[in-house]
């Protein structure tokens, strides 16, 4: 059995999460969580607080939560935050951005919080240029009713209430939204990262930080939507969630960096 | 004191700004539309910000995320936008947040929406309802104070002749006394200190404080809160003649004033009629119904809706007297603005009517 890459442990799998090892990351009140073992959530949550920490902004930083398996960390983070309804963290996020410019405001929401419920609230922040920064927990499924599609669901991608996998002429087609929100005028960074391997979390991190960059320096709407394993909602091993990322999730949603207003600035000057 | 003439909607804006207002979010619809009008013209002008939201479903959720930070803040529609509202005006109330919310309602409809709670859970917020422009500007800045000292949103409710009547008005902020300092708002400062603070609908304190609960455990602690701010806040209520009354007239709002100048007539004419006004909506002025109902022969309720505040009186009357409903819908063709039954000859005629028949049926 291979071991959890994003783990820096040779421990079962079959260990659960929370007692692989005694580790309490910055930011972070209990080392323990309560999310499903090889969940791909706390590694990005993680990823988030620990970035806002390394660039300085502890003390401007509030987090707006939706609702999914992750508000796990809305009372777990000491990070102060505003506890929003499913779909609702970025018209939340507007008025405390607006009401206190100098704050660190980003939102943390799911796909089923962001793509389906609140498809409007992410777009029209972004198209205001909202200056806030959104991450979006993408594992194409609603993990915290266990498993069924969401507008991020793949095609061909078998959840509790698409059985015989995504099907387009039953179901439509998934909701790229990076994407969407690349697109927009009013965003002004906008990346695709992933939890299932080392190399994609070090890559998201950075995405996470140049994100809180933008933010600080008032150039616009940042985003940053990080791929995550669902093995519970995917309804197959823990190992294998990693590989069922880059396969299924991945091989629709690209990775990368789709938008970067300073690098555009950089080549333009250069 | 300095008065001017203006209309209901810019006076109910400038009380807002002059309560110290400086956020508000909303969507344009009728006749709600010239607050948001005046709400974009006045905050720029002290340093506020009014957000064209995209829906009312994001203006209260902007308007959330202001309150969050300390800001006095407020949303605002119609009935119609409200009902988008409640699932995060329900949310806002167990966050125990304070917020301003005005309904610029059509006709007198949303009275069960406003006073039952039109979102999900066991949840109560405070009700004001103006039956003038003077006294909108009045409530609309005690709303911004009650919202604070009870850290529970408080809605305005007016209508369609507050919106456009023009009356003269004083706009100057009035002082209701301090209120509590806010060391539950965010601003980013306690992050990293071990305790950063938690705004939350669902639980009040982070895992690692001693005073975290459960949310289910939190639901209770929420419906005994509710049940303190409807014991504490004082009913408000206006009374006419009700002492030696025969008939008493309950109406509030528009309808309210139109009742209070109708009884007053028939009274010159030396008819034993008395009308009560609620201005709470809730907490219902209860008691004061009930005395009033303790001397007459019969109660009516007079709104510009199928009979919703009548569930109200009939339960501070607890059967003591008869009481019936007078009220018409009876809406202008676009059912945007009040009904053709406010007019004092026909109201008037009613109320003799009225009389007339408790008269016969106690004989």
């Amino acid at each position: 059995m291979r071991s959890l890459p994003i783990l820096l442990t040779d421990k079962s799998p079959s260990v659960p999460a929370h007692v692989v090892d005694e580790f309490t990351p910055s930011l972070i009140l209990e080392g323990e969580h309560h999310l499903c073992p090889g969940c791909g959530e706390p590694a990005a949550m993680r990823s988030a607080v620990e970035m806002i920490d390394e660039l300085g902004l502890t003390q401007r930083a509030i987090a707006v939560f939706g609702i999914g398996c992750y508000t796990e960390f809305s009372g777990g983070l000491d990070v102060e935050v505003l506890q929003a309804l499913h779909g609702r963290a970025p018209s939340l996020a507007t008025g405390v951005k607006r009401t206190k410019p100098d704050a660190i405001v980003f939102t943390v929401q799911g796909d089923g919080d962001m793509v389906n419920e609140g498809l409007q609230e992410v777009i029209h922040s972004a198209a205001r240029g909202e200056n806030i920064t959104c991450v979006l927990l993408n594992n194409g499924v609603f993990g915290e009713t266990g498993g069924h599609m969401t507008a991020t669901t793949v095609i061909g991608q078998r959840t509790k209430n698409t059985l015989e996998g995504r099907d387009p002429a039953q179901h439509g087609y998934p909701i790229l939204i990076s994407d969407i929100l690349s697109r927009l005028q009013g965003s002004a960074y906008v990346a695709r990262g992933a939890t299932n391997s080392a190399g994609n979390v070090s890559r998201t991190r950075r995405m996470l930080k140049k994100a809180f960059e933008v933010q600080d320096a008032r150039l616009g709407f940042s985003f940053v939507e990080i791929l995550t394993m669902c093995p519970t909602g995917w309804f197959i091993e823990t190992a294998e969630a990693p590989d069922y990322l880059t396969d299924n999730l991945a091989a629709v949603h690209s990775l990368g960096v789709l938008k970067d207003v300073t690098a555009d600035t950089a080549q333009s000057a250069g | 004191m300095t008065r001017r003439l203006i209309e209901g909607s810019e006076a109910i804006a400038a009380g807002m700004v002059a309560a110290g207002c400086r956020f508000f979010a909303g969507y344009p619809m009728t006749p709600f539309t010239e607050v948001l009008e005046g709400m974009a013209r006045l905050l720029p002008e002290v340093g506020g910000t009014c957000m064209n939201a995209e829906s009312e479903i994001e203006a209260v959720g902007m308007a959330w995320g202001a309150a969050a930070t300390g800001t006095r803040a407020a949303t605002g529609s119609v009935g119609q936008g409200l009902s988008l509202m409640q699932e995060s005006l329900s949310e806002i109330c167990f966050a125990r947040l304070p917020l301003v919310v005005i309904n610029m309602a059509r006709g007198q409809g949303d009275y069960f929406q406003a006073t039952r709670g039109g979102g999900h859970g066991d949840y109560r917020h405070i009700v004001l309802a103006p039956a003038d422009v003077s006294e909108a500007v009045r409530l609309i800045q005690l709303a911004f104070h009650l919202a604070d000292e009870w850290r529970n949103p408080v809605l305005f409710m007016g209508d369609y002749y507050l919106a456009h009547v023009q009356e003269a008005v004083d706009t100057s902020p009035i002082d209701f006394g301090p209120v509590e300092e806010k060391p539950w708002a965010l601003d980013g400062s306690s992050s990293g200190s071990g305790a950063a603070k938690l705004v939350s609908p669902l639980f009040p304190k982070k895992r690692n404080d001693p005073e975290a609960s459960t949310y289910g455990d939190y639901l209770e602690v929420m419906a005994a809160r509710f049940g303190e701010i409807g014991r504490g806040v004082e009913p408000l209520v206006e009374t006419g003649f009700t002492e030696d009354a025969e008939l008493v007239v309950v109406a509030y709002g528009t309808p309210g004033r139109y009742i209070r100048f109708v009884v007053s007539e028939l009274r010159a004419q030396g008819l034993p009629i008395g009308f009560v006004r609620p201005i709470t909506l809730w907490p219902f002025p209860t008691e004061t119904v009930s005395r009033a109902a303790d001397s007459a022969k019969a109660v009516a309720v007079y709104e510009l809706n199928t009979g919703q505040m009548f569930d109200d009186v009939r339960l501070a009357v607890l059967g003591r007297c008869p009481v019936h409903f007078i009220g018409r819908l009876r809406m202008d063709h676009s059912g945007f603005g009040m009904s053709f039954d406010l007019d004092v000859e026909i109201l008037s005629a009613r109320l003799r009517a009225m009389l007339d028949d408790v008269r016969r049926e106690t004989a």
